[in-house]
């Protein structure tokens, strides 16, 4: 199943793109499998991302579903954390960034200069590889998201919207008598969780996580993982991991990319017990990687 | 199998060891060199520091003692208020040195001639008269009657009372005649010769004669002059690298102002005192020697300073705490004000630090701006005129007085006292602001 050429006028801006950055190289590989699912959240379509003169990600068309964790797997370099800060515009940060190709939310295209990078992220939340509390307090970790929207009315709601949040994440238990206390205190695993809580306070309808167990022990991963699937009920899920098992274990569809090119695609079952492209079969069979 | 590994047979393996062996004491040899090198050029640092606290502070701590004379002065009313009126003109007017002189007749009274008298006259401040009117301002029934009161000694009999001027010389060669060490012996003899705590040198400006000259003119004039450059400065300088560094387009123009700052670190600071002389007082018309125009040219040197530190201290910030407030949904002033600053405020401080401690040693620029004039008064506000604590201590060694010989020491101590009351404030705010991640 091939990519539907949704829009006519971004393949011209493709093409300016692609002669840019050196003309002939080669064409990108179709992926197999089917990228697009009934009713998405997130529709990526032939988007390309340059990093000055590289050539990050080539036409990659990909859906997320609601209530779904999409897993993205792949050797290093080859472009899976770059969809994902495509995702709600974080690589707007890089100078050198050039990202084409559509990418919608709801239907509507974030890159186009109506939608408002804040409005974005505020409904894309990311939860990243390393731990990274703000350092503060835990409260004020949990509070910040819905205090710099304005979500809150008053002390109470904030109150709520952090316990809530917390309780989501799974650590309210762990942290209720300590909420005054710096977040930065709290353990690895601890830590990543309260990043997802203060990612769900300002109640997003996509969670983007970029290995956020790469830096826990396993017992803290265990965790994390169950989280996940708990998350699921609420909110589409995409998350870029080195780990098949872990892949394997939270995911209902798994995207392997390989060199910037989106290989396949497909339910995680499929994928991982009856990969049909050779480089994915190569790759969570462990022969390279 | 394969043929053996030569890495691995038991010959090369001793002969690595060998070779690992005979390196290690060389290693551990140049590793003990190194530390040796390290501790001489810490210890002689110590050294020279020392050295300088030792010399300022032998030379310097005699500038907080006076000598004082006891002598029993009589108000006399013929000169105070021949009318009788108590009016305070007439008692301001009043010739109090002749009082003083007067009692200094009655103590040595068979000094006679003109010159013998001055000589005995020089035994006592000048300053004393302003100190007589004051008490007799202060409670106008002292008028008429006899008092054992305290006078302070002038600088060269203070000198000598110090030590400071050797009695074995031959009269032509020292500032005290042989007569004078007579009469002070006497007065000595009597216990009439005390040193006491110098509370003029700290609550009097500038004067001529050294026994009334003090510190706290300059020192308000510093303190005033560092309060322009420290509200100037710190905002400019912290505003101007957060441009730089979070919001200014990566283009020539923005390379170019970088450039410029650096360049700018570099400037000798007399340049600066030339611009602020062109720039504030010829063309805008600011007062000149005020601190005013003082803090304004020090902003100038200082500014750089503060903004190279202040955009190391935002690049220091990690990466991932502003990634996770932008993933938040913060906007790019909202990352700035909520994290990147608090995180960067230390490092913030010590460039302000840096910048200040060097902008309070500052006197060239101060030179070419009018600050080295001479002035008793303390200054009152910022188009006062005022000198500043470097200046200060340039002044008086400059002075040919001997006196002010351990005044500069003393004025450099305060100087040094300043300087480590300011850092002391800078460093209590820096760990306020320090966190951990």
């Amino acid at each position: 199943m091939a990519v539907e050429s949704k829009t006519q006028s971004r393949s011209a801006a493709l093409e300016t793109a692609t002669a840019a950055a050196g003309g002939s190289e080669p064409t990108a590989r179709r992926t197999v499998g089917d990228v697009s699912v009934p009713n998405p959240v997130m529709t990526c379509r032939q988007v390309n991302v340059h990093y000055g003169d590289k050539h990050a990600i080539r036409d990659v068309s990909l859906d997320v579903a609601h209530n779904e964790v999409i897993a993205m797997i792949g050797p290093s370099g080859c472009g899976k954390s770059t969809l994902l800060r495509c995702l709600n515009r974080l690589n707007d940060t890089i100078p050198t960034a050039v990202v084409t190709g559509t990418i919608t939310l709801d239907g509507q295209d974030i890159y186009e200069r109506r939608q408002d990078v804040v409005q974005l992220r505020a409904r894309v939340g990311m939860v990243f590889q390393k731990p990274n509390p703000f350092p503060k307090s835990v409260y004020e970790n949990v509070a910040y998201g819905p205090r710099i929207h304005g979500l809150a009315a008053d002390r109470t709601e904030l109150d709520e919207i952090v316990q809530t949040s917390l309780q989501r994440a799974g650590l309210w238990e762990e942290v209720k008598d300590r909420l005054d206390q710096p977040g930065t205190a709290l353990s690895g695993g601890q830590q990543q969780r309260l990043c997802i809580a203060r990612t769900i306070a300002v109640g997003p309808e996509v969670i983007l996580m970029d290995e956020p167990c790469s830096a826990l022990d396993p017992i803290a991963t265990a965790r994390i993982e169950d989280l996940i699937d708990e998350l699921r009920q609420n909110y589409a899920i995409c998350i870029v991991t080195h780990s098949m098992q872990q892949a394997a274990r939270v995911s209902q569809r798994t995207a392997y990319f390989h060199l910037g090119d989106l290989i396949e695609v497909g339910s995680t079952d499929m994928i991982f017990t009856n990969p049909k492209h050779r480089l994915t079969e190569g790759y969570i069979t462990g022969r390279f990687g | 199998m394969n043929k053996p590994d030569p890495l691995r047979t038991a010959q090369e393996q001793g002969r690595i060891r060998d070779l690992v062996e005979r390196g290690l004491r060389r290693r551990y040899r140049a590793e003990r060199r190194f530390r040796a090198y390290g501790l001489a050029a810490a210890v002689s640092g110590l050294l020279f520091v020392g050295f300088l606290f030792l010399s300022i502070i032998s030379t310097g701590y005699t500038a907080f003692v006076q000598s004082y004379i006891q002598i029993d002065i009589r108000f006399d009313a013929e000169l105070i208020d021949p009318e009788g009126k108590q009016v305070e003109e007439i008692l301001r007017m009043g010739d109090y040195s002749g009082v003083f002189k007067a009692a200094l007749r009655e103590k040595f009274p068979q000094v006679e001639g003109r010159r013998e008298l001055r000589q005995l006259y020089g035994l006592i401040s000048d300053g004393s008269a302003f100190d007589l009117r004051d008490m007799v301002l202060d409670d106008p029934r002292l008028i008429g009657q006899t008092r054992e009161l305290w006078l302070m000694a002038s600088d060269d009999i203070d000198q000598l009372v110090k030590g400071k001027i050797d009695r074995k010389l031959p009269e032509d060669q020292r500032v005290v005649s042989d007569l004078q060490l007579g009469w002070l012996d006497a007065l000595t003899a009597e216990d009439r010769v005390e040193r006491r705590f110098n509370r003029v040198f700290f609550t009097a400006g500038d004067s001529r004669e050294p026994e009334q000259a003090g510190v706290l003119g300059a020192v308000v004039g510093s303190f005033l002059t560092l309060a322009v450059t420290l509200l100037l400065s710190f905002p400019i300088g912290v505003a101007a690298a957060i441009y730089l560094e979070e919001f200014a387009p990566a283009n020539r123009f923005t390379d170019m102002i970088e450039v410029n700052i650096n360049n700018l670190a570099a400037v000798p600071s007399i340049v600066f005192g030339l611009l602020g002389l062109a720039v504030f007082i010829k063309f805008f018309g600011v007062p000149r020697s005020a601190p005013l125009v003082g803090g304004l040219v020090l902003t100038l040197m200082t500014l750089p300073t503060i903004i190279i530190a202040s955009r190391a201290a935002i690049k220091a910030v990690p990466p991932s705490i502003r990634e996770a407030a932008l993933g938040m949904g913060a906007s790019q002033v909202q990352v700035v004000a909520h994290h990147v600053l608090p995180l960067a405020m230390p490092g913030m401080l010590t460039g302000a630090i840096i910048g200040m401690a060097r902008a309070l040693g500052e006197s060239a620029p101060l030179l070419m701006i009018g600050m080295v004039a001479f002035i008793a008064d303390i200054p009152g506000s910022l188009t006062d005129p005022a000198t500043v604590l470097p200046v200060q201590v340039f002044l008086w060694a400059d002075s040919p007085e001997r006196a002010f010989l351990e005044r500069t020491s003393g004025a450099i101590m305060v100087l040094l006292v300043f300087l480590l009351v300011m850092n002391a404030a800078a460093v209590i705010l820096r760990q306020k602001f320090e966190r951990r991640w």
